[in-house]
């Protein structure tokens, strides 16, 4: 691959003691790209990331940065190039969040460690950077999982590196700190030029974050490249080796597995209307008939996931009389039917829903 | 605010020690005057004896309490940082005791051949007595993933080594095997001058190397990713820290015998007085409060039941043991908070 890249990787092969885990493993980024690994948990994503900032020796092949093979480089030097945020529970006895943060400092101080006044300037501003500035005299050990997790972030964005490595970074936080996290690293790559590879297991956030994904698998990287060409249909599934429930590459959908069996119920449903109604079946354990939708309707990926059968209509597509009457021959399987919405902009679709009302109707279904 | 903490915090430490020095010095099964001991300092002393007891008996037993209390406080320090283990310590790893075995033996086999001991051949004995037994504690430590344990494991390290020390000190035939009775209990009876030029060489340069180390013991307390990352040598640092700790408890083993419990208690008490564990603070601040802590505990051996006098060990385990307790309860406390 391309030597002319930031960070890349050569036959790089990982493993603990000597047994290797996954080879042959190839891939680059350019600075300010977000790359992330995604993969199933024990393949392998954290042992890729320890090699990748040293912490683990390859087995085989090189990592360079900027040009260099990392194996070269003095600790001294790695460590202005490169910092982290990892896993690791860190625990340190009577240091307030500041302290924790200026160690970020270490490369730049002198003999003694003792922070100048530029130091502190720059531990100030990415404190505020990560909106955690009222935190400073605060003891670390009393602050909450997601204010931590900031503070390690802080701590590797004081360094001044060029390139962030960070393991699962958001795993221990709610919603809104996984948001807030994530765009802060957005900033600083657009900002800053810099360079972040990660491991989420947020496919979602994955996806939209990443200019680069590597999706980790046992015993190699099975896949590298942009998010589009990573989440092709069906691949997130084979990935994880999914046996219940399914994934939807493009809307992200991720849905626990379908009742099997005969349809009880038909779904009259569409525009995202239905969604609701078909997990709250799924719960409950009863097989169900979901339709009439089009391939583009907010409805479809969850009715293809969930639903016994699902009667679509191409997109942009015209519902002609055959699905008229395959809706009808479900509603004569079923012994009840649903309908989420009501359609009234007059037209053909507002008859032909109209029609399939009035003939659940006629059976007492409806 | 905080800086301030931290003078008013040395003021303490420092008049302390040198409080504790001239009460050492006065204070005895006999009573000498201050006026009398500051004569004496001067030249002017008119009785002989007492100038004989100040100046060869208790200024050099006192130098030696406040140094070698400096060098186990600092030790301890060390261990507890690199194991990550806030109870760890020279003696109940059981590095003393392995220390203690060496001298032992190497003393008994020059009273068998009737030659003295010199002072640096006592602390090379002790200094491979303590490697051996830190190599042990480092394999166990390999083994045992749980800090309890390795403390377990520390401890009867340290009760083997003591069970062969008695066994050899029992039985070599010698009467010179009172004193080497007394030492193998911890004591600072009986330091010479050569004793104490020798042992501040040691301790201080030890100690100095200590200080010099600060700044990769701060980056160490985040953990060994996070201070590899920083660009540290770990394997140089492990074994400068092993290095180290060992040289001082060894110093300390050598000339007092195992002293109990200050490697532990008193970096603890420094940390609470400090309101800090940056290193840059606590290493001197952990040696003053050593010797301050050594040079009280000695008064209490000396003075309590004079003439009779308690081994150190002793005293320095009602003092320190119950600061390991509390330690401990602290702990157990803020982990089921967190």
């Amino acid at each position: 691959m391309g030597e002319t890249y930031y960070l890349y990787t050569k036959g790089l092969t990982v493993g603990y003691d000597g047994v290797p885990l996954i080879r042959n493993i190839e891939f680059c980024l350019e600075k300010g790209e977000i790359l992330t690994l995604i993969g199933p948990n024990g393949a392998g994503k954290t042992t890729i990331l320890k090699s990748l900032i040293r912490q683990l020796k390859p087995l085989g092949g090189v990592v360079c940065l900027d040009g260099q093979e990392i194996a070269s480089m003095s600790g001294r030097e790695l460590s202005m190039k490169l910092s982290v945020v990892l896993t690791d529970r860190v625990r340190p006895e009577l240091m307030t969040c500041e302290d924790v943060v200026a160690t970020g400092r270490y490369p730049y101080t002198g003999r003694f460690g003792v922070l100048s006044e530029e130091d502190r300037r720059i531990v100030r501003e990415t404190m505020e950077l990560v909106h955690i500035a009222e935190l400073s005299d605060r003891d670390f050990m009393q602050t909450s999982d997601g204010q931590k997790q900031r503070i390690m972030l802080a701590r590797a964005i004081c360094q001044e590196p060029d390139i962030i490595v960070l393991d699962e970074p958001t795993s221990f936080l709610d919603m809104r700190y996984k948001l807030e996290f994530l765009s802060i690293l957005q900033k600083m790559s657009r900002s800053r030029n810099l360079s972040v590879v990660m491991s989420l297991h947020e496919l979602d956030l994955a996806g939209r974050i990443s200019d680069k994904i590597a999706c980790v698998k046992g015993d190699r990287v099975e896949r590298f490249g942009t998010p589009e060409e990573i989440f092709s249909k069906g691949y997130i599934q084979e990935l994880y080796g999914m046996t219940s429930g399914s994934y939807d590459e493009r809307t992200g959908n991720l849905e626990l597995e379908a009742v099997k069996g005969q349809p009880q119920i038909f779904v009259l449903s569409g525009n995202g209307s239905g969604t609701p109604v078909y997990r709250r079946l799924q719960r409950e354990g009863i097989p169900f008939a979901a339709g009439i939708l089009w391939e583009n309707d907010l409805d479809y990926p969850s009715a293809k996931a969930l639903a016994a059968e699902v009667i679509s209509v191409k997109a942009f597509g015209r519902m002609d009389d055959k699905t008229q009457k395959r809706a009808e021959e479900l509603i004569d399987q079923c012994s009840r039917m649903i309908c989420t919405l009501e359609v009234n902009e007059p037209g053909e679709v507002h008859l032909k829903f109209e029609e399939i009302k009035e003939y659940a109707r006629r059976q007492g279904k409806f | 605010m905080k800086r301030s903490r931290y003078q008013v915090a040395y003021a303490i430490l420092i008049l302390l020690v040198l409080i504790l020095i001239v009460v050492n010095i006065c204070a005895g099964s006999v009573e000498i005057p201050f006026e009398e001991v500051w004569k004496i300092w001067n030249g002017k002393g008119a009785d002989p004896v007492f100038a004989d007891i100040v100046i060869q008996i208790r200024f050099p037993r006192a130098l030696a309490a406040a140094i070698l209390g400096g060098g186990l406080a600092l030790s301890g320090y060390l261990l507890q940082t690199f194991f990550h283990n806030p109870i760890a310590g020279p003696f109940i790893l059981g590095i003393s005791s392995g220390a203690k075995l060496a001298v032992a033996l190497v003393m008994v086999a020059a009273l068998g051949k009737a030659v003295q001991v010199s002072s640096l051949a006592m602390i090379g004995a002790a200094f491979l007595g303590a490697m051996i037994s830190m190599g042990f504690v480092l394999l166990m430590s390999r083994v045992m993933e749980q800090m309890s344990m390795l403390i377990v494991g520390g401890v009867m390290i340290g009760y083997i080594c003591t069970a062969i020390t008695d066994f050899v000190v029992t039985f070599a035939e010698d009467a010179d095997i009172v004193n080497l009775h007394n030492w193998s209990k911890g004591s600072f009876s009986g330091i010479s001058w050569e004793n104490v030029w020798v042992m501040s060489a040691v301790v201080f340069l030890a100690s100095f190397g200590v200080f010099l180390m600060s700044k990769p013991i701060s980056a160490y307390q985040l953990g060994e990713s996070y201070a590899r990352n920083m660009g540290l040598n770990i394997r140089l640092f492990r074994g400068l820290l092993v290095l180290l700790s060992s040289i001082l408890s060894a110093c300390v083993t050598a000339f007092a015998g195992p002293v109990s419990f200050v490697g532990i208690a008193v970096p603890h008490l420094v940390k609470s007085l400090f309101g800090t564990a940056k290193p840059i603070w606590m290493i001197p601040g952990c040696f003053l409060g050593g010797a301050a802590f050594c040079l009280l505990c000695d008064l209490l051996a000396r003075v309590m039941f004079a003439p009779t006098e308690l081994s150190i060990s002793t005293v320095t385990a009602i003092f320190g043991a119950p600061v390991v307790l509390l330690v401990m309860i602290r702990r157990k406390r803020e982990r089921s908070q967190a």
